[in-house]
């Protein structure tokens, strides 16, 4: 399960902002500000992903680098999201 | 207001007329009234012919003094040509004609290379010295009009663009990967580097003496603020500048008068003068000062949006009623931007990376389509005065650095930023991360510029592994550091903001590719009474908290101005110029074509698979960041600039 979330944050993330670029290393802890894969806008349409694929209802004070702001992170955050729910 | 062209060396008589005329020809949009070639053993001078200043035949040029010794071709206005005359006359020297451009040849007489300290206007010109065999070259303090040169096979040929200088047979156009990336990092690329291999531009604010086979280039005046003093922090050291004791309201008085004399002097012409009114602070004040000023019914000109998140008609019309202004308002629809951008960037001869310059070349075509060919501008205050965003944000990323775990001070962002829904719905946390708080040292020189510089240079991502390779870990930032006067790091920190919009970015882009270029495209002529040199001086000189009073863009200038504007203008807030980006392109067939893989491929600069993908989220749910826009525009730019190319490759010959 895990794995899947893993793969399918990955693929958002090199498909929508690296333009499917899997030549670019692009580390499961690296910073997604700091290394310019994502702006403003794209936090916005991480948060679209997120609750459209995994069915995520995210609240504001959710929406924090802490959470989101590398593929690991994403990936946690999703689980703790839906452990309730498992 | 021309367009100029020659060379220095020598070129049998025959060949040289016939190469003056072919390189007058690639700029004869810049002249439509007229052309003059002259041709002697050592140089050769090309000149198409705005007529602006006096419209009869003695105007024309190149224009010789009495003797025939001197000849020069020039571009642009001497707007002090009226009291420079007078000075040269009480010396002594006496005029056959009335225009501008005798004074110029006749105040070269008198001071020589020293001549341009005594101008006040927007000028490129060059002066064969027959008596010396020197060829003297300079250009205007703040980068008005363009002048581009190079050397080919012993010779040097210059000219106001660079489409002229590839009519010199032997001397091709190439796009320098170095200004590219320049240009999607800065947005600009470094003067005397251009967009073209082995192209360069004079500089804005110097000369240039090309003599026995020897080039000197150097400058004679040059942009500076006071030091800010020893007191670290953002708001110690607001006080560096000459303010003295005078209250603001005697700063505010002084600008008022400085800017009225130079609108004054700018509306000098013997053809009609009309203003440039996007219903902003800015060039409201200046369409206000002119209408009390021009003699009969000032035209205004401006572009109007469908879409409202950019469109101001509703502004200029305000304006144009409470001033008794006739108003033309030329609409610019998402297609027309589509439709322009292939003839905007063979103008610009360049990447850019935004459509803005499309409306304004809209513009000035329908200018031109009024029968008018010279425009008043409000271009320049956003620089000299502090009005833009930037400003604020750096402000504002100061405060919040230096308590970095503050979850209040980032909200800061989203007051300067209204315009900008995905600003508006992010956290504290994120709005700190995004604009560096805590990652950009204050110490840095280019702080208030790095979130803009690496939000741009994120476009390099779709840069092709040939381009990086050939780039060799080159970063623009890096130069332009080393470019930095030496009591740079003692000024200001707004000042040096100031520095780096006002020394780079205005003549880079916003004169050249949003200035000069669209504008000339069509024979018309902007001018800016922001940009006289007094005005810079005196503004450069203003304490930082008189023009960005807390978070209050041009503090001072809306002083200065009050009475001049309804209220409703004078207090309103800055609304960028901005136009649509991609979303432009989406119906665009040619855009598919030149972003297809193959396409890619085939000019070699960009990533064919990334670039696929940033096509295909174009049009699934259009682009809506600022990296995924900027990519677009300049991959898309750079395709049509290179096939531009490869159309006139074979040239002149």
């Amino acid at each position: 399960m895990s794995e899947t979330v893993h793969s399918q944050v990955r693929t958002f993330v090199i498909d929508n902002f690296l333009f499917g670029d899997h030549g670019t290393p692009l580390a499961d802890d690296q910073s997604l500000i700091e290394n310019d894969v994502i702006d403003s806008t794209g936090v916005l349409e991480l948060v679209s992903f997120i609750e459209e694929r995994f069915g995520i209802a995210m609240a504001d004070a959710d929406i924090v680098p802490a959470n989101l702001d590398s593929v690991a992170r994403i990936v946690s955050f999703i689980e703790r999201k839906r452990e309730p729910v498992n | 207001m021309c367009g100029i062209a020659g060379y220095h060396g020598h070129l049998p008589p025959g060949k040289a007329r016939a190469l003056l005329e072919r390189m007058c020809a690639a700029i004869a949009h810049r002249g439509p009234d007229g052309q003059g070639i002259h041709v002697e053993s050592e140089a050769g001078l090309g000149h198409r012919r705005l007529a602006i200043i006096d419209l009869s035949d003695d105007g024309a040029q190149p224009m010789a003094n009495d003797d025939g010794t001197l000849h020069v071709t020039y571009n642009g206005e001497i707007f002090n040509h009226v009291e420079l005359r007078a000075m040269l006359e009480a010396r002594g020297r006496s005029f056959r004609t009335a225009s501008d451009t005798e004074v110029l040849l006749r105040l070269y007489e008198e001071f020589g290379t020293e001549c341009v300290g005594h101008i006040n206007g927007d000028f490129a010109f060059a002066i064969w010295d027959g008596a010396r065999h020197r060829l003297f070259l300079a250009r205007d303090r703040m980068g008005v009009r363009p002048l581009f040169h190079t050397t080919h096979e012993g010779r040097f040929y210059f000219a106001s663009e660079a489409k002229a200088l590839f009519a010199v047979p032997g001397i091709t156009a190439e796009i320098d990967p170095v200004a590219l990336d320049q240009i999607f990092t800065l947005w600009a690329p470094i003067a005397p580097r251009t967009g073209f291999k082995g192209i360069f531009e004079l500089p804005p604010a110097h000369l240039m003496i090309v003599e026995d086979g020897r080039t000197e280039i150097r400058p004679y005046w040059a942009l500076s603020f006071p030091d800010a003093g020893d007191v670290a922090g953002d708001d110690a050291g607001d006080d560096a500048g000459d303010r003295g004791n005078r209250p603001d309201a005697e700063l505010a008085e002084e600008l008022r008068a400085l800017l009225e004399d130079a609108t004054r002097i700018r509306l000098r012409a013997d053809v009609e003068v009309g203003a440039l009114l996007s219903g902003g602070l800015d060039s409201s004040i200046i369409t206000a000062l002119a209408a009390r000023l021009a003699p009969g019914r000032l035209r205004s000109f401006g572009v109007t949006f469908d879409d409202p998140e950019f469109d101001e008609s509703t502004w200029q019309r305000t304006m144009a009623e409470a001033l008794g202004v006739t108003h033309h308002a030329v609409a610019c629809r998402a297609g027309d931007i589509a439709g322009m951008f292939p003839a905007v960037i063979r103008h610009c001869g360049r990447s850019v990376l935004r459509t803005a310059p499309a409306p304004l070349y809209r513009l000035a075509q329908s200018v031109r389509e009024q029968s008018v060919k010279v425009v008043l501008s409000g271009e320049g205050a956003d620089e000299i005065f502090a009005g833009y965003d930037i400003f604020r944000e750096a402000r504002i990323r100061r405060f919040c650095t230096r308590q970095p775990n503050s979850k209040i001070r980032p909200h800061l962002f989203r007051r300067i930023y209204p315009y900008l829904p995905s600003l508006q719905q992010q956290t504290p946390d994120y709005l700190a991360a995004f604009f560096g708080v805590g990652a950009d040292s204050p110490e840095d020189p280019l702080f208030s510029h790095l979130p803009r510089f690496r939000t741009t240079a994120g476009a390099k991502m779709f840069f092709s592994p040939e381009l990086r390779s050939t780039l060799a870990g080159y970063d623009a930032a890096h130069e332009l550091v080393s470019l930095l006067p030496d009591d740079f790091r003692r000024w200001h920190p707004l000042h040096q903001a100031q520095y780096l919009e006002t020394r780079f970015l205005l003549p880079g882009y916003i004169l050249s590719s949003q200035g000069d270029r669209v504008a000339m495209a069509h024979g018309v002529e902007g001018r800016f009474p922001f940009l006289d040199h007094r005005m810079v001086e005196f503004a450069s000189r203003l304490p930082p908290e008189v023009k960005l009073k807390g978070l209050r863009e041009k503090h001072i200038l809306r002083q200065a101005a009050a009475g001049l504007l309804p209220p409703t203008i004078a207090n309103r807030p800055k609304q960028p110029y901005r136009a649509p980006d991609s979303a432009s392109f989406r119906e665009e067939g040619y855009a598919a074509d030149l972003l297809s893989p193959a396409a890619i491929a085939d000019t070699g600069f960009f990533n064919p698979a990334t670039t696929a993908k940033l096509l295909e989220k174009s049009r699934r749910s259009g682009l809506s960041g600022f990296r995924d826009n900027v990519a677009f525009v300049g991959i898309l730019s750079t395709q049509l600039l290179s096939k531009e190319l490869s159309k006139t490759a074979p040239c002149g010959a």
